[in-house]
């Protein structure tokens, strides 16, 4: 059973809402990169948006176009996942715990930030009473989605899944993670994160879905053959080991990979990894970089699967991801990313 | 009377998040259901803004339809339970 | 013939005991753990009744083996896992591709909202290490490294259903063939954000609360932990113990009426309840006993009893909420709850619906008030119905 990426909605700090594939590209110089979002009333009913803050919108906006691509109303199952959950609201809420000493608190923000939310109001809107998950699990939670969705089609319990990832930065979450020495100390061109100052990255967000199903139709963007992520890894080896047996599941080697989509963040440490790889396993391929475009965040992988499925739909690599980039094959593409070397995913496409 | 009926309106607005102007709540308009289409989660805000503004705290929550039921019966519950200052 | 997945350890830490037998004497003695907060510094003291775990972060932290400066969420996830992994025995569980899926509301927020009153006037100030463990997840990982598991790890926050999500999940695994075995089940301490938010909802009772009273007036929070060890029946057959049972159904579903209140019809639970049993190729006459959510507020008990009055028109099973012993623990009740089910399938005793003294008007059954013991027990379902709509049941059978 082939699991087919029916389609997509991406809201990052590219101009990619509207099913636009990185045609013009967005430089961000600021401390962070933000997203660039649409007029979420064209989207959304007014009454509705007035409970729904920021990282809701943002996900019921790319969760609806997605579906509008897809053709389907309403979807067997919705599958999220959100490391840092509804930051905003969480923060009004405790905000005003601490500034009012625990009187007068009122529960818009309290109902808000439960991390289901976001499934929670897709479901609402679309009255879908079927199966709805959602996991926070760090650099997983995008990839837990995944796996579910991927099981219901497999059990068969559904044919088609709803997935997305969703992440926010706030004034808030960005102090406080900068603090933890993240991010870089000063702001950087999101187009130099590559060859600029090697300590820390950049901050991202973004909220993409996708529709898949086990049904192929003749506007599918790719197959997706298959997900595994790994916990921890001690040494290189181990890393290594983890990613040729993740290929040979799927019944290939590397030299069969066209495109190698990796989670280089800028920062040194973080990258030695794909610096070590690049020398070894990842040798003679050809690689592109997604950071540069979305920042670092726990589901990034998201973004780069949006990525994936566009490149291999259109059998195109825009230069904004990459000049050199070889586009003579692009039928099999391999994201490889870790979250802080603690959460590692792999996932391979196909083309149809 | 009229004044608070309008300060009602414009705290209403703002503890709610709604996208409306003052001029386009009646004052006799049904807030829940077909009106302004409020919510329980809403009548639970209102609780709070009759506390925080005006000093009043409303302790039964089944008293919440009759007081909230529009603007005009919310400036009358003010007016007849306000603490004097 | 699908392959059947089934509980083999379990482990239980809530107001009502440290550990499960602790639990299960407490729940056979009719004394519930609801009372005044200690722990928790909140101007609520002396006002809001909880039910606290009787421990302080330092006594957890000598049975939990971790450190007392991190988060209660994350100590009593490691007490109630490991007393499950110890339960199940598997010898050989090093060979055995192991996962962890938890599940909890609020991840270190014990920790982290004290860190945010530091920050908020200075946002130089507060310490970090009480924020780093503030994400669900850093919660999970915490307790999966400390009990040495790495095959596959995860964590679920759906409200109130999140732990039955988790054990849910953990049975697709392994019916999947992706894992032999899963500890599954979830967590959450009592923390002043969950107890305002829920206060700001006006749903929480002054008083104890009465689960499927006509005068119920709210829910009692509570702590606390409680997880199951789960395998293959390859697994299974592999162990000296017997198992508790079989993990033969299970459902989610979404009620899509409203972010926090149930439908008036609980459709969400109706179709929970109604796939649990379609996945087991159980009728509803087959179950001894409902595990209600039954948390005593005015809208989920009528939701819950509406639901199961269409289900079971007529040959209505025993039924009970043990939250009226240990309040509502929100991100750790579908995983206490499952423990609760498993005991009462193998020790044949149903627990009693504590401090109902009016049955609700509009349902044609009551709830247990005593306890049973020497009953039939073979089929047990266990109700966890959570904020965004979000419904679970899961059903539990003798072997």
């Amino acid at each position: 059973m082939k699991i087919y990426i029916r389609a997509t909605g991406n809201i990052s700090p590219q101009k990619t809402f509207g099913h636009q594939f990185l045609t013009e590209s967005l430089e961000h110089t600021g401390d962070r990169l933000t997203c660039v979002e649409p007029d979420y009333k064209d989207i959304i009913d007014v009454k509705l948006i007035r409970r729904m803050s920021r990282i809701i919108k943002m996900g019921v906006a790319s969760a609806m176009e997605c579906l509008q691509e897809s053709g389907i109303a309403v979807p067997d199952a919705i599958t999220t996942g959100t490391a840092y959950g509804c930051l905003e609201d969480t923060a009004v809420f405790l905000t005003k715990m601490v500034e009012q000493n625990e009187e007068l608190l009122t529960p818009t923000a309290f109902i808000q930030s439960t991390h289901n939310t976001i499934g929670a109001q897709i479901a609402l809107m679309l009255q879908c009473h079927n199966y709805n998950n959602t996991f926070v699990h760090r650099g997983f939670s995008f990839e837990s989605a995944l796996l579910d969705g991927m099981m219901l089609l497999s059990e068969k319990e559904a044919n088609n899944v709803l997935v997305g990832g969703v992440d926010e930065i706030t004034n808030v979450s960005h102090s406080i993670l900068k603090r933890m020495g993240l991010y870089k100390r000063e702001n950087v061109s999101n187009l130099d994160l590559f060859i600029a100052k090697p300590k820390g990255t950049i901050a991202g967000e973004g909220a993409a879905f996708f529709l898949l199903t086990n049904e192929s139709s003749a506007n599918d963007y790719a197959v997706l053959d298959g997900i595994h992520t790994f916990y921890k890894p001690v040494t290189i080896a181990e890393t290594e080991q983890q990613i040729l047996s993740f290929l040979s599941a799927q019944l290939i080697s590397i030299n069969d990979v066209d495109l190698i989509i990796a989670g280089r963040n800028g920062d040194l440490k973080n990258d030695k990894i794909y610096d070590q790889l690049q020398a070894s396993i990842f040798n003679n391929d050809n690689i592109v970089n997604y950071k540069h475009l979305c920042g670092e965040y726990p589901t990034s992988t998201a973004f780069a699967l949006w990525m994936a499925s566009n490149i291999i739909k259109t059998a195109t690599i825009p230069t904004i991801i990459s000049k050199r980039a070889s586009k003579n094959k692009l039928k099999k593409v391999l994201i490889y990313n870790h979250y802080q070397n603690i959460n590692h995913s792999l996932m391979l496409l196909s083309a149809c | 009377m009229d004044k608070l009926i309008n300060d009602l309106k414009v705290q209403i607005i703002a503890q709610l998040n709604l996208q409306i102007k003052p001029e386009e709540i009646g004052d006799d308009q049904p807030l829940f259901a077909d009106g302004l289409g409020l919510d329980s989660i809403d009548a639970l805000e209102l609780i709070v803004l009759l506390q925080q503004y005006y000093k009043i705290k409303l302790s039964n929550a089944e008293d919440g339809p009759k007081v909230f039921k529009s603007v005009k019966t919310m400036a009358d519950y003010i007016t007849a339970h306000q603490p004097k200052v | 013939m699908k392959s059947a997945v089934f509980v083999v350890g379990v482990g239980a830490i809530s107001a009502i005991g440290n550990n499960v037998t602790e639990c299960l004497t407490a729940l056979e003695n009719e004394a519930a753990g609801i009372g005044d907060i200690h722990h928790l510094q909140t101007v609520h003291r002396n006002k809001l009744p909880v039910a606290e775990v009787k421990l302080t972060n330092e006594e957890l932290a000598l049975k939990a083996g971790l450190s007392s400066t991190i988060s209660r969420t994350a100590l009593l996830s490691m007490v109630a896992a490991k007393e499950a992994l110890d339960d199940a025995a598997i010898e050989n569980i090093s060979s055995l591709r192991t996962g962890f899926i938890s599940a909890n509301s609020v991840g270190g927020m014990d920790k982290s909202e004290d860190f945010f009153a530091e920050f908020l006037a200075d946002n130089t100030k507060g310490k970090l290490r009480n924020v780093i463990n503030h994400e669900c997840g850093a919660v999970t990982e915490l307790v999966a490294d400390k009990l040495g598991i790495k095959n596959y790890i995860t964590t679920i926050s759906t409200a109130c259903s999140s732990s039955a999500n988790a054990i849910f999940l953990a049975v697709r695994l392994i019916k999947q063939n992706m894992l032999d075995v899963v500890v599954a089940g979830g967590t959450d301490a009592l923390t002043k954000f969950t107890l305002n938010g829920f206060n700001t909802l006006m749903i929480l009772d002054q008083q104890l609360c009465k689960p499927f009273d006509e005068n119920r007036k709210g829910l009692n929070l509570g702590e606390g932990a409680g997880y199951v060890v789960l395998v293959s029946e390859k697994v299974a057959a592999s162990l000296k113990k017997d198992v508790y049972c079989a993990l033969s159904g299970y459902a989610n579903a979404n009620d899509a009426y409203h972010q926090t209140a149930s439908s008036p019809d609980g459709t969400g639970s109706f179709l929970a309840m109604t796939g649990a049993l379609e996945k087991s190729g159980l009728q509803p006459s087959d179950i001894d006993y409902i595990n209600l959510h039954g948390t005593g507020t005015q809208n989920n008990d009528i939701a819950e009893g509406t639901a199961i009055k269409r289900l079971f028109a007529d040959h209505y099973p025993k039924m009970s909420s043990t939250k009226s012993f240990t309040g509502h623990t929100l991100g750790a009740c579908g995983g206490l709850e499952a423990v609760f089910s498993a005991l009462a399938i193998k020790h044949s005793i149903i627990y009693p619906n504590l401090r109902l003294e009016t049955p609700m008007v509009d349902l044609p059954f009551v709830p247990e008030r005593k306890l049973l013991k020497n009953v039939p027990v073979k089929n047990v379902m266990s109700n966890s119905f959570g904020f965004g709509g979000n419904c679970s049941s899961l059903i539990f059978s003798k072997l």
